[in-house]
């Protein structure tokens, strides 16, 4: 398996292994949370939760057993830096589970890893075997008395859906993927029941990376609204795909120049549940405050056919829907159909409009973030491209590829 | 004393339930290492798994139903999963798979009449950046390209042969 270079160097790289936990270790609750507020981090799985409200609110949840739950589910099309992170920086990441142990008062950490990459479980074990070894998990942690803390992997079984956090848990507690209503949330009752945080691969390494270098240094990174550092997936029509590492609000414009992407007609920002950002908006910034992206890049060069991409996610989405509620399970083959039609030309504006308004049901009624985001991409195609897929005549006039 | 192979595998199950524990979490790790020891899970084993977690077996058709890589059929000793998501298909997963439906005589979703091999998709394997992405078993290739696909079978057949001697050997 050939690795790319880091185009661009991660801060991760820079980090001292176990100065952030030994800093968390002589503070007290409070002023580990404290911390972690300063930062402003929001979490990096994309919906952009504060982590340290998550991490209070467990903390503050009553309960003798606590589970520090790290989502390493990383399914959304397009999306590899999570990967990246656990094969170059799995130390960061169970140090941040470690600090997230000690921070909401829980023994017991849990890595939810994709089927998909079980031929990471042998590094993974292999990390865990030594920081056992080192005192840095199991009884007494780096001498503290009564800080038990231990971390184990759990294997996924190919579901997109269990990345969404009480999916996840479901998925757990041995049962079908299937979200759960909200509230109560898993800082109350999560695992089995008992207060839990689950957070992304890449905000546990953040978070060991914060207590390293200050709180103070992260917010003064990216945006008021969306503090800190962020890793990006790239890939698609561009010379230099990979993982880079960019401050929050960078504009999509110099992203793309960064990769050499600069002749993108569009870019899927976030996934297949993304948005496809057509190229007069490329002066935006990616951020929570405007485009919000767990960091999945795909760039479309000018010959891509966009109706080929909203056919590709729209497949993804009915494949994966776990079939619990009617607007995700039934609109999305309604969507794929309405595609189809776009592609043969076939399809009248009247229609479209009815597709839109479907999508906007999908959006506001759907039970969990798959369904209410499995629209957007369509939505934005159809919204900014018409031109483009309306009135098609046959294969020859598409300009696709 | 002769043993069926039905009581070897409710044993192995028993032993499995008893190692990771009676309790509903510990449902789709058994189903896994079933799976592993058997290429999948029957329906036999389906009704064992549930008696010994004290759970009905419809509970673990369900489960089993809704994973991907939890299965009820037997499958080849190579499972070949293709990505079929964007970033692949944009450096021309189509053909990796017109290939690979070549070389092995079967289409997607099927599996080999001598049962070395299943050829399915998959989604996004998170290889986006150096797509074809193809995951055999748990080991992932990238940048797969046409001409490559037959070497990579071949890879497997030499495995298998090993694998193979190994077993009767064992015996």
């Amino acid at each position: 398996m050939i690795e790319p270079k880091n185009k661009n160097k991660l801060t991760f790289a820079t980090i001292e292994v176990n100065a952030g936990l030994k800093k968390a270790i002589a503070l007290s609750r409070a002023d580990i949370i404290g911390e972690l507020k300063e930062s402003g981090m929001k979490g990096r799985g994309g919906a952009g939760f504060p982590t340290s409200v998550k991490w209070n609110l467990a903390a503050a949840a009553k309960g003798e057993k606590k589970y520090v739950v790290c989502n390493a589910d990383e399914g959304e099309p397009g999306t590899f830096k999570d990967r990246l992170i656990l094969t170059d920086y799995a130390d960061l990441v169970f140090e941040g589970m470690t600090i997230g142990g000690l921070a909401v008062g829980s023994d017991e950490g849990i890595v939810y890893l994709r089927a998909e990459y079980t031929y990471l479980v042998a590094h993974l074990e292999e990390v865990l075997a030594k920081r056992r070894k080192d005192g840095l998990l199991g009884k007494d942690i780096l001498g503290k008395k009564g800080f038990n803390f231990d971390i184990h992997l759990h294997m996924g079984a190919g579901a997109y859906v269990c990345g969404e956090e009480t999916a996840l848990i479901e998925s757990l507690e041995g049962h079908r993927g299937e979200p759960r209503n909200r509230p109560p949330f898993p800082v109350d009752t999560g695992f089995n029941g008992k207060p839990t945080i689950v957070n992304n691969v890449e905000t546990f390494a953040w978070a060991a990376a914060i207590y390293a270098k200050g709180g103070a240094w992260f917010n003064g990174l990216g945006t008021e609204k969306s503090t800190g550092l962020k890793l990006f997936s790239i890939s698609g029509d561009c010379e230099f795909p990979g993982v880079y590492e960019f401050p929050m609000g960078i504009t999509v414009a110099d992203l793309l120049k960064e990769v050499g992407g600069s002749e993108a007609k569009a870019v899927q920002i976030g996934g297949a549940s993304g948005h496809c950002v057509p190229a007069a908006d490329f002066n935006r910034a990616i951020a929570f405050e405007d485009i919000a992206t767990g960091g999945s890049i795909i760039v479309f060069g000018p010959d891509r056919d966009l109706l080929d991409i909203a056919e590709n996610f729209l497949e993804f989405f009915c494949e994966e829907s776990c079939g619990q509620c009617t607007p995700c399970r039934d609109g999305n083959p309604k969507l794929l159909e309405g595609v189809q039609l776009l592609k043969k030309g076939e399809c009248s504006m009247q229609y479209l409009n009815e597709l839109l308004s479907l999508a906007e049901t999908m959006q506001l009624a759907s039970k969990c973030g798959l369904g209410q985001s499995s629209p957007n991409a369509f939505v934005s195609i159809a919204t900014h491209f018409k031109a483009e897929i309306l009135g098609r005549t046959g294969k020859a006039m598409q300009g696709g590829k | 004393m002769l043993v069926t192979e039905r009581d070897r595998m409710k044993d192995q199950i028993y032993a499995l339930a008893d190692q990771l524990g009676r309790e509903r979490s510990s449902l789709i790790p058994i189903l896994q290492e079933v799976q592993k020891a058997y290429s999948h899970v029957s329906s036999f084993a389906m009704q064992v798994i549930a008696d010994a977690l004290g759970i009905h077996p419809v509970e673990v058709n369900s489960v089993v139903s809704f994973y991907s890589f939890l299965h009820t059929e037997p499958k080849g000793r190579f499972v070949l999963r293709l990505c079929r998501t964007i970033s692949c298909l944009m450096n021309h997963s189509e053909k990796v798979a017109k290939q690979l439906e070549n070389e092995l005589g079967v289409k997607f979703g099927e599996t080999t009449p001598d049962g070395k091999f299943s050829l399915e998709y998959t989604n996004c394997l998170g290889m986006c950046d150096q797509g074809p992405a193809l995951l055999i078993n748990d080991k992932i290739y990238t940048h797969v390209t046409p001409d490559k696909v037959h070497g990579l079978i071949e890879e497997c057949r030499a495995i298998f042969g090993v694998h193979a001697m190994q077993q009767k050997e064992g015996h």
